[in-house]
């Protein structure tokens, strides 16, 4: 049933040697990252040199099996028509989702902390379309396109941010505890950080499960989604040892906009360069320009992969943008409109995917506008259904406390007070 | 390890004291009440069985639970050969509770410092990393808050985790992960994820130990929606909590006392699960209700043989449930005793005794006769010196004391 043998971590390079650890493996070739692990001397040279000649086999390899209309990479990454279409159908439901949320915010229909995701779509939509419904995505605060990205219908998630009984937590969780058992999306979490070894506890349950259980082809990844100020935080790093001492298919997917509401990370972090804390832990550090999907995208391949194949995590840090404040209550004054904003504005995603679908010729004008209508009538639907939906009952407020309910214990009268009628009515007392 | 062995000094005083107390205080057949869990099988210390096979603790005439945890049912020769059952330790029975679990089902995991290779700092989880290996006993770096946290996840994709803090104490560090993700999770989540984990470890006030290795997490703790909270004090009934705690879809907070880890009982052969909402009644009586839990069971069973020198008769009950309280149990009581002494453990300011004074208030004032006396620790970190640290919690005098104040 166990493990005959002890899980060993990885050996020590000896102390003299000042050179970072090299990966496990030699293969991760990270082509769309702008930075990657620098392994040491003598494994970087031979390293380097089959890597350009690979690169180059590689794509006139690639040409010759496909037969689907392909984009010309500029970056290697192979993307069919269908595939292309997909991720900028999410990228644009996440952006029209994300600017809905802010007029039904400002007209009184969604209240509290709404934290929107404009921006920064190319991340979402380049990890997470590449991922099975099985594999897990673990979330922050700024979480609805995480969600959407997964599979979770617009309406659940609109209905949820509206208070609704048919919101994807029944109205319990609100914008900021996004939940879906069915597209594993295991939140949505409010303090920062604290999504980190719980995304660390799914990726420990795939390994439990191929190790343990013996399910052989268990090969399910998680994704933990958390911005540069969670970097600094020690669950970051407690979970960066856990994840690497014992290879657990988990990646890191840092989201560094630059800013922690007001906070600049520069004015918070002593080395900026968030993807180097990965090597310091003992697994590949990578950075990629959030604001290109087809990088991120490319990035995330390998990452995935090599997870898949049980060969550990990584860390990887995006440079992103987002184009709102922190929340919809924040009058976001501290980030100069001039320059910073002009400069990511410039960079919007979306902007730059679709120059790149049309200019390939992957897709025409009418193809992307046909999905952009698409995607209009499916986010307004998405309102429609919420605000046609019922507010939970009173009877709702006592629900789901716990699985068993049970452990509102034993009442005066000797009989368990779930069982009480007046208990799920509501009004009995607690 | 010093700790392990002012243990074992303190404690082998008190073990002579409990099994002989628990023997002395058996149930007399006129009082056993036909009623609860009548598939759960109960043997006393001294072997013997009672009522043709119907066992209870805390008679409640009107009900009968179909335990979830329904273990094998009433063995029929059971007026005859009284099964001997096995004597053993308390730190032991917890171990055997846990390694019952993990054999009936392979997703039950431990997590924590040094459980594996080390057995545990206090032996709970000796033999179990040879036997199960080194993923389903895991030795986790010291983080207490990201390894709570990662056996929340790993409950919400379906594992059983026991997670243990090697001291309670050190659970303040995982208070995050508790407080906002095993307790608020499922609510969140609209009951979606269940989180079906068993945080345990032991707390309370040792042997000179130190204030931060003091402290008591159950009042800390207690407001957290969404857990259930629990306290063994005997080997059976850690034993049988424990088993009750890993198979509840709950999350379960399991209180153990650093000093009572070395007490020893006969506990049954057969498999048993206790109910993790009820309390157990020690030893009943006419004029006082004494509510009491962990080791201050103890201290309320030493001042009852002197109280019962003295012409009293306290009816003493272990609430081992911290969260929620057994009102039912604890409400018969009052209204046979109309008085209440809490002795408890955790300092004086909002400590479980000043819930449980709140509950009893609401709920029974009017049979009481006289107002409810708390005795609890005092509201210091706990000293270094011996003699201090026995100031600082309730002693038997004290109780003895404010048995006779109640009773005038």
């Amino acid at each position: 049933m166990g493990l005959a043998r002890a899980i060993q971590p990885l050996p020590l390079p000896p102390l003299a040697d000042s050179r970072p650890k090299p990966t496990a493996t030699a293969s991760s070739l990270f082509l769309g990252s702008t930075r990657t692990l620098r392994p040491s001397n003598t494994f970087a040279r031979t390293h380097t040199r089959t890597r350009s000649i690979s690169s180059a086999q590689r794509r006139s390899a690639v040409a010759a099996n496909v037969s689907d209309v392909k984009l010309k990479p500029a970056t290697n990454l192979l993307l069919t028509k269908e595939e292309a279409l997909e991720v900028y159908e999410d990228m644009i439901l996440g952006r029209v989702f994300e600017d809905m949320c802010a007029q039904m915010y400002y007209r009184g229909k969604m209240f509290g902390f709404v934290h929107l995701y404009n921006g920064q779509e190319a991340v979402s939509s380049g990890f997470i379309k590449l991922l099975k419904k099985e594999d897990s995505v673990v979330s922050t605060y700024r979480d609805h396109v995480h969600a959407l990205s997964k599979g979770v219908p617009a309406r659940a998630v609109m209905s949820e941010l509206f208070g609704k009984t048919t919101g994807c937590c029944r109205g319990q969780g609100g914008s900021m505890h996004m939940f879906s058992s069915e597209y594993n999306v295991l939140g949505g979490f409010a303090f920062i950080g604290e999504g980190i070894p719980v995304a660390t506890g799914a990726a420990f349950t795939s390994k439990y499960k191929r190790e343990v259980l013996k399910e052989a082809d268990c090969d399910h990844v998680t994704l933990a989604f958390f911005g540069d100020g969670t970097a600094n935080n020690g669950q970051f790093f407690e979970c960066l040892n856990m994840a690497a001492l014992w290879k657990l298919p988990i990646i890191f997917v840092v989201e560094n906009n630059l800013w922690a509401i007001g906070m600049s990370h520069l004015r918070a972090t002593s080395d900026p360069e968030i993807w180097k804390k990965g090597p310091a832990f003992g697994m590949p550090g990578v950075h990629v320009d959030g604001m290109d999907v087809l990088k991120v995208r490319e990035v995330a391949q390998e990452a995935i992969g090599r997870a898949r194949r049980g060969e550990g995590p990584t860390l990887v840090e995006c440079e992103t943008y987002r184009f709102r404040g922190h929340s919809l209550a924040d009058p976001d004054e501290l980030r100069d409109p001039g320059d910073e904003k002009a400069r990511y504005a410039a960079r919007d995603p979306i902007t730059q995917f679709k120059k790149h679908l049309i200019e390939s010729k992957l897709a025409n004008e009418a193809e992307l506008k046909a999905i952009e209508k698409k995607i209009e009538e499916v986010v307004e639907e998405a309102v429609e259904f919420a605000d046609a939906s019922p507010a939970p009952s009173r009877s709702q407020l006592l629900e789901n406390v716990f699985a068993d309910p049970r452990g509102f214990g034993i009442g005066p009268d000797g009989r368990y007070r779930c069982e009480d009628p007046k208990f799920t009515e509501g009004t009995a007392q607690v | 390890m010093s700790s392990i062995f002012q243990a074992v000094g303190a404690a082998t005083s008190l073990s002579s004291s409990a099994s002989f107390d628990t023997k002395k205080f058996q149930f007399s057949s006129s009082r056993s009440l036909l009623g609860k869990r009548a598939s759960c099988v109960v043997v006393r210390c001294s072997g013997a069985k009672m009522d043709g096979g119907l066992n209870q603790i805390g008679g409640r005439a009107d009900h009968l639970v179909t335990n979830a945890v329904a273990t094998k049912a009433d063995t029929p020769a059971a007026s005859t050969a009284s099964k001997p059952g096995h004597e053993l330790l308390l730190f032991e029975a917890l171990r055997e509770g846990l390694e019952e679990e993990m054999e009936r089902d392979a997703r039950v995991c431990v997590m924590g410092e040094d459980v594996g290779h080390y057995g545990g700092s206090y032996k709970v989880t000796k033999g179990l990393a040879p036997k199960y290996g080194d993923l389903r006993v895991l030795d986790t770096p010291i983080a207490e808050n990201s390894f709570t946290g990662m056996g929340i996840g790993a409950a919400m994709m379906g594992l059983r985790p026991i997670i243990e803090g090697m001291n309670m104490g050190f659970l303040l560090l995982a208070f995050n992960q508790i407080s906002n993700n095993c307790g608020m999770l499922h609510y969140t989540s609209g009951g979606q994820f269940k989180i079906p984990v068993v945080i345990r470890g032991p707390g309370g006030v040792g042997r000179q130990l130190g204030a931060e290795h003091s402290q008591r997490l159950e009042s800390y703790f207690q407001s957290i929606p969404g857990i259930q909270m629990v306290a063994c004090s005997t080997p059976y009934n850690a034993k049988g909590l424990m088993k009750a705690a890993i198979r509840s879809d709950n999350p379960v907070i399991l209180f153990e006392h650093v000093l009572l880890y070395n007490l020893k009982e006969r506990i049954p052969d057969e498999e048993y699960v206790l109910n993790l909402e009820e309390a157990e009644m020690v030893r009943p009586g006419e004029h006082v209700t004494i509510l009491t839990y962990s080791r201050m069971r103890y201290h309320v069973m030493q001042a009852a043989k002197t109280l019962v020198n003295k012409g009293y008769d306290p009816e003493v009950i272990d609430i081992r449930s911290l969260k929620p309280f057994d009102l039912h149990t604890i409400g018969n009581s009052i209204k046979k005793t109309h008085r209440v002494l809490i002795v408890e453990e955790c300092m004086r300011t909002g400590g479980i005794g000043a819930s449980l004074t709140a509950a009893i208030t609401e709920n029974f004032h009017d049979y009481l006769d006289a107002p409810i006396i708390c005795l609890s620790s005092q509201d210091v970190p706990t000293p270094y010196a011996g003699t201090l640290e026995e100031w600082t919690v309730v002693q038997p005098p004290q109780i003895v004391a404010a048995v006779e104040q109640l009773c005038r």
